[in-house]
């Protein structure tokens, strides 16, 4: 559009971050972070179909600190983006998206994130 | 691709800083954006410190002020002061809104203020907005009918005319689009929170007869379907009107049509 030296003004820089568009970046890297675990997932399968040995490797690696920190973010990106997907579907039925609707449904999906990876992991170590 | 950091040229340095008058009450220092094409070089903050005592309660109040009393070189568009002409939009405070129905003391410390966001400069706070209005021609945003004209107007019933609230309220003020990540990164191909509520004023108006026509016109992977709801748009309007609903009506029908 601009013929000549025109700057662009700032974007990102100077935008104040709110809920909704900070919910929205992070529905996407939840995704992302989904892919990138889907690839330890694999792994984890190929190690305990290959025998014992690989599978050892396997289970130490996730038994370590890192290894549960991997585990841990991977099940609370699952849990986000699950619980912000129904509330993307809600919203592509044309339902809450009065702002202080998507406020509220906002901070539920936060909440519901968070206490179904507590559980989760609750359960898996009682188990 | 984004380009989530700004080009070479248009990274904002240091400007000067303008006291306030001797003898001054309570101040208040605005941070503004300047650029003029006439300096070239890269863009700068300037403050003013401003004096309230003798200052109306808008920002637009401080920024003719400003104008008027210390700096004559500083640009930006205004003209009804009074929320309806849509004008005097720009960034305060991070988020955009329009100058003039902004309280000063709405905002807590200094007073930031940068053109509308992601568009080209063409002074201080005056973006170009042509993009912006060739997307809304684009969408024929007037009444198009097949039908013979009747005798007088054509009439609709109360209940159509409802319809329309909260849609034909929209001044074009473009604080929405401009709010919007992915105008930002697609505002070539996506046309936009403020040009998509317009759209749908058009399609949802029970008098118009080409709605066929118009959704055809939007089913397009990047014309409409760029938005991702994340409601920046809803969120600054300083009409309080909310384009993402209308954006989601659209989907709908798209979707019901099939």
């Amino acid at each position: 559009m601009a013929s000549d030296n025109r700057p662009l003004s700032p974007h990102l820089q100077i935008y104040r971050p709110q809920l909704t568009s900070m919910l929205s970046i992070a529905h996407r890297g939840a995704g992302v972070a989904l892919g990138v675990g889907a690839v330890f997932f694999a792994w984890w399968l190929l190690a305990a179909a290959s025998g014992p040995d690989a599978y050892g490797t396997a289970q130490s690696f996730f038994g370590s600190v890192f290894g549960i920190i991997v585990l841990a973010g991977f099940s609370f990106a699952l849990f986000y983006h699950l619980c912000n997907g129904i509330r993307h579907l809600f919203w592509d039925a044309g339902m809450g998206l009065e702002l202080d609707q998507t406020y509220r449904s906002g901070w539920a999906v936060i909440a519901a994130a968070v206490a179904l990876t507590a559980g989760a992991w609750v359960w898996a170590c009682a188990g | 691709m984004a380009q989530l950091t700004l080009p070479k040229n248009s990274r904002v340095g240091a400007g000067k800083t303008w006291p306030a008058p001797a003898g001054a009450g309570k101040t208040r220092r605005f941070k503004v954006y300047r650029w003029s094409p006439d300096e070239g070089g890269n863009p700068r903050i300037d403050s003013y410190d401003v004096d309230m005592d003798s200052c109306g309660p808008m920002v637009l109040d401080a920024l003719i002020k400003i104008k008027n009393e210390v700096d004559s070189t500083l640009t930006f568009r205004r003209s009804c002061r009074e929320g309806i002409c849509g004008s005097c939009a720009m960034n305060i405070d991070g988020t955009n809104t329009l100058a003039c129905t902004q309280a000063i003391d709405d905002i807590r410390g200094d007073v930031k203020i940068y053109p509308l966001p992601h568009l080209h400069v063409v002074k201080d706070l005056v973006p170009d907005l042509n993009q912006a209005y060739a997307q809304l021609a684009s969408i024929e945003p007037w009444l198009k009918t097949v039908s013979a004209p009747p005798e007088r107007e054509r009439l609709q019933s109360e209940e159509d005319r409802g319809r329309l609230d909260g849609l034909w309220e929209c001044i074009l003020c473009f604080c929405c689009a401009t709010s919007c990540p992915s105008y930002w990164w697609n505002g070539e191909r996506y046309l936009g929170p403020a040009v998509l509520l317009q759209a749908y004023r058009w399609i949802a108006d029970s008098r118009d007869e080409m709605t066929g026509e118009r959704l055809d016109d939007l089913q397009d992977p990047f014309r409409l379907y760029r938005c991702h709801t994340i409601m920046n748009c809803t969120k600054t309007c300083p009409k309080g009107l909310n384009p993402a609903k209308a954006i989601a009506e659209i989907k709908k029908l798209m979707v019901a049509r099939r």
